[in-house]
C-alpha cells in the first residue's frame, strides 16, 4: 500500500513592533527576568488590554501579502487554561472570528511551483517563559515575553512531504521578514512552527488520524522532523498499527519524535469573547492605506530581476533572499552610468560573492555594510576600464571593507594602477627571460606548466599591477618568438 | 448636628466659608468610627493615618488655591477599588495581602478632586452576593438593625455611610450590587451606564457587567460624585468615549411632563407588601410633581436571573484564573508539585460561593454546553435589551422596586444560593442591558427597615435619572431618620 | 425524582478544570447545589432565539487602540513585591511535572 503524507502547518510569529499588544511595555527580546513587566502583562486584579493599533496593520499586511480575504470584522476571545507562564489563567487569542482567511501562497519547488492555501491568519498575545531548575524541585518564570504581539498563520493540509514544508516555511519566513514585521529569529522562538501530521492512502480523500509536532526550532528540524514522522507513522500503519491522536515532541538530538506523556487531559480551553476588548473592524479605507505601503515581495522582485537585470534565476534567488541585500544590488545597479548586463551581472558576483563572504563573517548584513554600493559600482568600472586587473580588485574590495575608502582613493594610495605600456611591460619580459634560460628552454622543449612560473615572476617585478592579459600575450608571443 | 452626618454639598459649604475645615471632618468621620465600627463592621481596612495627613493637606489647598470638587471630603472605597500601596482584598483570603503598585482610575480622579480616603470597606467575596456575609474578613451589619444583612455586595459602603462612618463611598455593582444594600441602608446609589465609569483598577467579576458608582446622603452628592468620577478613560477599552455633563445642572428641574414607565412584570407575587405600598406612594409623589405613569412590558425579565446567572459566573471563572498562588495573593504550602499547588491554593483561597460561581461558569463554557448555556444566554440578553429600548421608545425613566424585600436578618439565606440570587431579581436587568440606574430610600417599613425605588433610563441618560431622582426626593418628604447605633 | 443535570464526576471534572478541588462531603452538597442552580438555567429553553446574535458586550463599541509607543515598566522589585516565592527575579513555582 501507497502512503502520502498529508501536512499542515502553524506558524507562530511575533511582530516587530516596539511595545506589547495589549500595553506599554517593551517586547524587546533579551532583558533580564521580568524586567519588561506591568500590573496589565502581569495579569494583576483589575488592570485592562487595550490593543496596540500596529499588531492589526502587521497581520492585514501579512494577509495581504499571502492573498487573504480581510475581514470586515473580527473580535478576540480567551482561551482558558493554567500555566505558570500564563498570568491571567487565559490567553488573549481570536477563535470564532479571524481577521484574515482563505489566502494562498506559491512556493518554489524542484519540480515547479506550488500553491499551499492559508486557512487563517489571527493576532493573539504571546506566553511568558518558565526556566525548570536541574537541582532544586521548583520552576522559575520570566514573563517579560508575555504580551509579545504574535500572528498565527494556519495552512491548509496541502502540504505533501517534508521538503514542501520546508519549501512553504522558507516563503512565509521570507515574506514576514520582508514586510518587516518578524525578525524571523527561530532560535529565539521569534519565528516558531507546529505541524499537524497525517498518512492518507495515495489517491484516496478521507485523512488519516493526525499527531501534532511541536518543538522543531530551526528550518533544518522540522524538516527532519516530518520525514521521522513520516516513516514512523508509515511503519505504524504498515504494521496494522493505528496512528494516535496526540503532541509528539521533536528530540533534536536523538533525532525521532516522542509523545508527550498523553497524562494531558483533552483539552477544553473554553474559548469566549473576550468582554474586556472591543470587536477591530477595518474598512477598505484602512486596507487601501495598508496595501500602499506594501513592499514588493520575495517572488515578484525575484523574477524583476531575472527580467530586468538578466541576471540568472540562481543569483536574483541570493539576491532577493533578504530585502536588505536586494536593496543593496539595485543601489548598486542604479550607481552605474547606464545599465547593461555584464555589469548588472558583476554587481551580482561582487555582492553574492566576496563582499557577502566578508559580511557573514563578521555576522552583519547588507544594512551594515562598510562598503556602500556606489563603491561596489566604482569598483567595477575601473576593472572594466582596465584600471586595475580582477585580480588586484579582490585586495582593493578587502581595502575598501576594512577602511571604508572608495577603491579610486585605495588605488592611488597604493599606487596599485594597473601596468599596460606595453613598450615598459617588453622590457620587463625581456629581462626576465635573459635571468632564466633553464626554464626558458624548459617551456620550448614543450614544458608548458613552466609558463605560469613566467607569469609570476612578471608580476612579482611588477607588484602586482600588470595587466595579467597584456603580460599573457606579451609572454606568449616572446616565449615562442626565437623558437 | 455632627460634622459625620452631613452630606458632601453641605460640607463644601462650611469649608468654603472656613466654618470648618478638612482635618475637622476627618477627626468627626473617624470619632465616629471609633463609635460604631464594632458593631457595624463597615470596613477591612482603615487608613485613619494617610486620611488625616491627606485632611491637613486638603486645609493648605483650601486656603491656597481654593475648593475643589471634593477637596477634604472623606470617602470610603469598596476594598475592590486598587489602591496604590495599600492592600486590596477584595473580601477574599487569596488577596488577603494583595498591595497594587497601581490606582484604579476612580481613585486617581478622586485624589485629582482632594478626596481624602478613609479605608476600604468590606464586601462580599469578589463582589459575589447579595449580603456581604461571604467576605473573608467577616459580615458587615446594617446600621438600621444590628442583627440583619447591609445587602451586598458592597455592603460596607453602604452601612459606612448609613452610619456616618465616611460621607460618601464607592461601591461596584454587577447584579445589583451597589442599588441593592443603599436600598437596604437607606441612601442613595447609582450604576452608571457600563463603559461610563472607568473599570481600570476595578478587581473584576463578571467584565461585561461590572459598573463603579457612588453611594451618597442625598442625590445632589450623586451627583457632585459622579462629576468626578465619570469620563473616558484610555486605559480601558470599553470605556466610552462620550462627553460627560456637568450632572449638578439636573438637580433643580423638575419632571413636569415626564413619562413614566411602571413595568408590570416588578410589581409580581413574593414582593414585601410593605415594599410594594412604599415603592406604589413614589408612584403618587412623581404623578404629583406632574409626571404620567404608564404601564409597560419587559416581557424577558423573568429570564434575567438565569442569564445573569450562567454570563456572570462564566466570565468570572475566567478573571478569576489569575489567582493561582504563583504572582501574588495566597499560596498553599501544602501542594508538592505544580497541580497540586494550584488546586490547594484555590480550594482554600476562595470561599464556596465563589468557588459555587466558579463551577457553574467553568461548566458552562466547558466543550458540549457553550450553546446550551453561554451562548443562548447570551442571545436572550440581546432580547432583555431590546425589551428595555422598545420601553424606553414610550417612556422617560422606568420606576420599579430596588428589592423584593428589606434587609434580611443574617444567616437567613446562607444555606439557600437560589434564595439568595433572589434578592437581586429587580437589579439584575439593568447591567445586562447596560443601562443607569439610582436606588433612592422611599420611605420605611413599620421595623423601622429602610426602603428604596429604582429609577432607570437609557443609556448614558444618568442625567436623566438625577433629575429624576432629585425632583423625587424633593416632594417625597421622607422623614429624615437616621440609624440609632 | 428531579432529572441530573451534573453528576459527581461532572462536578470533579470540572473542578480539575478549575484547579479546584472538593472534600467528599463538600462535593455532595455542590453537586446538589448546583443541579438545583443548573434546573433552574432550563427556563432559558423556552426562550426562542432563533437568529438572535449573542451579546457579548453591553454596549455597542469598536476599535479601541493604544498607538505602539513604549511606557515605562514597573521597577522589578515591584512586579515581583507581591510574589509567594521569587528567586534571581523570576517568579517561583513549584517543579511542573510533565
Amino acid at each position: 500500500m501507497e502512503f502520502e503524507p498529508v501536512i499542515g502547518l502553524e506558524i507562530h510569529a511575533q511582530l516587530l513592533t516596539d511595545a506589547k499588544i495589549f500595553c506599554g511595555c517593551s517586547s524587546k527580546f533579551g532583558a533580564a527576568p521580568n524586567t519588561h513587566t506591568c500590573p496589565v502583562c502581569l495579569g494583576m486584579p483589575g488592570v485592562l488590554p487595550v490593543l496596540n493599533r500596529k499588531v492589526v496593520e502587521f497581520m492585514m499586511k501579512m494577509a495581504l501579502a499571502t492573498h487573504c480575504v480581510i475581514n470586515r470584522e473580527c473580535n478576540f476571545a480567551r482561551k482558558n487554561y493554567f500555566y505558570p507562564d500564563l498570568p491571567k489563567g487565559y490567553q488573549i487569542s481570536q477563535y470564532a472570528h479571524p481577521p484574515a482567511e482563505h489566502g494562498w501562497v506559491e512556493v518554489e519547488l524542484d519540480g515547479g511551483k506550488k500553491r499551499i492555501g492559508i486557512t487563517r491568519i489571527h493576532m493573539e498575545e504571546d506566553a511568558g517563559k518558565l526556566m525548570h531548575d536541574e537541582h532544586n524541585p521548583a520552576s522559575y518564570v520570566d514573563l517579560n515575553r508575555t504580551g509579545v504581539p504574535l500572528i498565527e498563520i494556519v495552512s491548509e493540509p496541502d502540504i505533501r512531504s517534508a521538503e514542501e514544508a520546508a519549501a512553504y516555511l522558507r516563503c512565509l519566513h521570507e515574506i514576514l521578514v520582508y514586510l518587516e514585521i518578524c525578525d524571523g529569529n527561530m532560535e529565539e522562538g521569534s519565528f516558531r512552527c507546529d505541524a499537524n501530521v497525517s498518512l492518507r492512502q495515495r489517491g484516496t480523500e478521507p485523512f488519516g488520524i493526525r499527531a501534532e509536532l511541536k518543538n522543531m526550532n530551526s528550518f533544518r528540524n522540522v524538516q527532519r522532523a516530518l520525514e521521522y514522522e513520516i516513516k514512523r507513522q508509515q511503519y505504524v500503519l504498515e504494521g496494522g498499527g493505528q496512528v494516535v491522536q496526540e503532541t509528539r515532541l521533536w528530540d533534536d538530538t536523538a533525532g525521532v519524535t516522542h509523545s508527550m506523556r498523553s497524562k494531558e487531559e483533552a483539552h477544553d480551553y473554553r474559548y469566549f469573547p473576550d468582554p474586556d476588548l472591543v470587536p477591530v473592524v477595518i474598512d477598505n479605507a484602512w486596507i487601501e492605506e495598508i496595501r500602499k505601503e506594501q513592499p514588493e515581495l520575495p517572488l515578484e522582485k525575484r523574477e524583476r530581476f531575472m527580467r530586468e537585470y538578466q541576471i540568472p534565476a540562481y543569483d536574483a534567488g541570493v539576491l532577493t533572499a533578504t530585502p536588505a541585500t536586494a536593496s543593496f544590488y539595485e543601489a548598486t545597479v542604479a550607481s552605474f552610468p547606464t545599465i547593461n548586463p555584464k555589469a548588472a551581472k558583476a554587481a551580482s558576483n561582487w555582492i553574492t560573492g566576496d563582499l557577502m563572504k566578508m559580511l557573514n563573517e563578521d555576522k552583519k548584513d547588507f544594512t551594515a555594510s562598510p562598503i556602500p554600493p556606489r563603491a561596489i559600482a566604482e569598483l567595477i568600472q575601473i576593472i572594466d576600464d582596465g584600471t586595475i586587473s580582477g585580480k588586484m580588485a579582490k585586495d582593493v574590495v578587502e581595502e575598501m571593507y576594512k577602511s571604508g575608502k572608495p577603491p579610486g582613493e585605495i588605488v592611488k594610495e597604493k599606487g596599485l594602477v594597473q601596468i599596460t605600456d606595453e613598450g615598459a611591460l617588453t622590457k620587463t619580459v625581456a629581462g626576465i627571460l635573459e635571468k632564466n634560460p633553464e626554464q626558458v628552454a624548459q617551456y620550448r622543449a614543450g614544458k608548458e606548466k613552466v609558463f605560469g612560473f613566467f607569469i609570476g615572476q612578471v608580476m612579482k617585478a611588477t607588484g602586482g599591477k600588470a595587466n595579467p592579459q597584456l603580460i599573457n600575450d606579451l609572454l606568449k608571443k616572446m616565449l615562442a618568438g626565437d623558437r | 448636628m455632627e460634622l459625620y452626618s452631613l452630606t458632601i454639598h453641605e460640607l463644601l459649604d462650611k469649608l468654603r466659608t472656613g466654618e470648618t475645615s478638612s482635618v475637622e471632618i476627618t477627626a468627626s468621620v473617624f470619632g465616629r468610627i471609633d463609635a460604631v465600627e464594632k458593631d457595624v463592621r463597615a470596613y477591612i481596612t482603615l487608613m485613619r493615618e494617610t486620611a488625616l495627613a491627606e485632611a491637613a493637606r486638603a486645609d493648605l489647598a483650601i486656603r491656597k488655591d481654593g475648593i475643589g470638587a471634593l477637596t477634604g471630603i472623606p470617602i470610603a472605597l469598596k476594598d475592590i477599588c486598587c489602591t496604590n500601596g495599600v492592600r486590596t482584598t477584595c473580601g477574599s483570603r487569596i488577596l488577603q495581602n494583595f498591595i497594587p503598585p497601581y490606582d484604579a482610575t476612580v481613585v486617581e480622579r478622586l485624589r485629582a478632586a482632594g478626596a481624602v480616603f478613609t479605608g476600604k470597606t468590606n464586601m462580599d467575596e469578589f463582589a459575589m452576593g447579595s449580603s456581604t456575609e461571604t467576605s473573608f474578613f467577616g459580615a458587615t451589619r446594617n446600621p438600621w438593625d444590628l442583627t440583619r444583612i447591609p445587602g451586598g455586595s458592597s455592603g460596607g459602603s453602604a452601612a459606612a455611610v448609613a452610619a456616618g462612618e465616611c460621607i460618601a463611598a464607592l461601591g461596584s455593582d454587577t447584579g445589583g450590587s451597589i442599588r441593592q444594600p443603599a436600598a437596604l441602608c437607606g441612601v442613595v446609589g447609582m450604576k452608571p451606564t457600563y463603559g461610563r465609569v472607568s473599570r481600570f483598577g476595578l478587581v473584576a467579576f463578571a467584565s461585561s457587567l461590572d459598573q463603579i458608582g457612588p453611594f451618597t446622603k442625598d442625590v445632589e452628592d450623586c451627583a457632585i460624585l459622579m462629576n468626578v468620577i465619570a469620563g473616558y478613560d484610555p486605559r480601558e477599552s470599553t470605556s466610552v468615549p462620550e462627553e460627560v455633563p456637568d450632572y449638578r445642572r439636573f438637580l433643580a428641574r423638575g419632571i413636569e411632563g415626564w413619562t413614566v414607565g411602571i413595568p408590570k412584570e416588578y410589581f409580581i407575587a413574593g414582593i414585601d407588601p410593605e415594599v410594594e405600598a412604599a415603592v406604589r406612594q413614589t408612584i403618587r409623589v412623581v404623578e404629583g410633581a406632574g409626571a404620567k405613569c404608564i404601564e409597560v412590558s419587559l416581557p424577558h425579565t423573568e429570564y434575567c436571573l438565569a442569564v445573569y446567572y450562567i454570563v456572570a459566573p462564566a466570565e468570572a471563572c475566567s478573571n478569576l484564573a489569575r489567582y493561582d498562588g504563583v504572582k501574588y495573593g495566597f499560596r498553599s504550602e501544602e501542594g508538592r508539585d505544580l497541580m497540586e499547588m494550584y488546586k490547594k491554593t484555590r480550594a482554600a483561597g476562595f470561599g464556596a460561593e465563589v468557588k459555587r460561581r466558579i463551577m457553574i461558569g467553568t461548566y458552562a463554557l466547558s466543550s458540549g454546553y457553550y450553546d446550551a448555556y453561554y451562548k443562548k444566554a447570551s442571545q436572550v440578553r440581546a432580547l432583555i435589551k431590546r425589551d428595555f429600548d422598545l420601553a424606553f421608545a414610550k417612556c422617560d425613566v422606568i420606576l420599579t422596586p430596588t428589592t423584593p424585600t428589606p434587609a434580611f436578618r443574617i444567616g437567613e439565606k446562607t444555606d439557600d444560593p437560589m434564595q439568595m440570587y433572589l434578592s437581586d431579581i429587580f437589579t439584575i436587568s439593568t447591567n445586562l442591558a447596560g443601562i443607569p440606574g439610582i436606588s433612592v430610600p422611599c420611605g420605611f417599613t413599620a421595623a423601622g427597615l429602610p426602603v428604596g425605588v429604582q429609577f432607570l433610563a437609557g443609556h448614558f441618560q444618568e442625567g436623566r435619572l438625577i433629575q429624576f431622582a432629585s425632583a423625587y426626593e424633593k416632594q417625597a418628604h421622607i422623614e429624615k431618620r437616621r440609624p440609632t447605633l | 425524582m428531579e432529572k441530573i443535570k451534573i453528576s459527581q464526576d461532572e462536578v470533579t471534572h470540572v473542578a480539575h478544570l478549575a484547579r479546584l478541588e472538593f472534600g467528599e462531603e463538600e462535593k455532595e452538597k455542590f453537586t446538589s447545589q448546583l443541579n438545583d442552580i443548573l434546573r433552574y438555567m432550563d427556563k432559558l429553553g423556552e426562550v426562542d432565539t432563533t437568529g438572535v446574535e449573542p451579546m457579548t458586550h453591553a454596549i455597542v463599541q469598536k476599535n479601541a487602540f493604544r498607538m505602539d509607543v513604549v511606557g515605562e515598566s514597573l521597577p522589578p522589585d515591584l512586579s515581583l513585591a507581591n510574589a509567594p516565592e521569587s528567586r534571581g527575579g523570576c517568579f517561583q513555582v513549584p517543579k511542573v511535572i510533565e
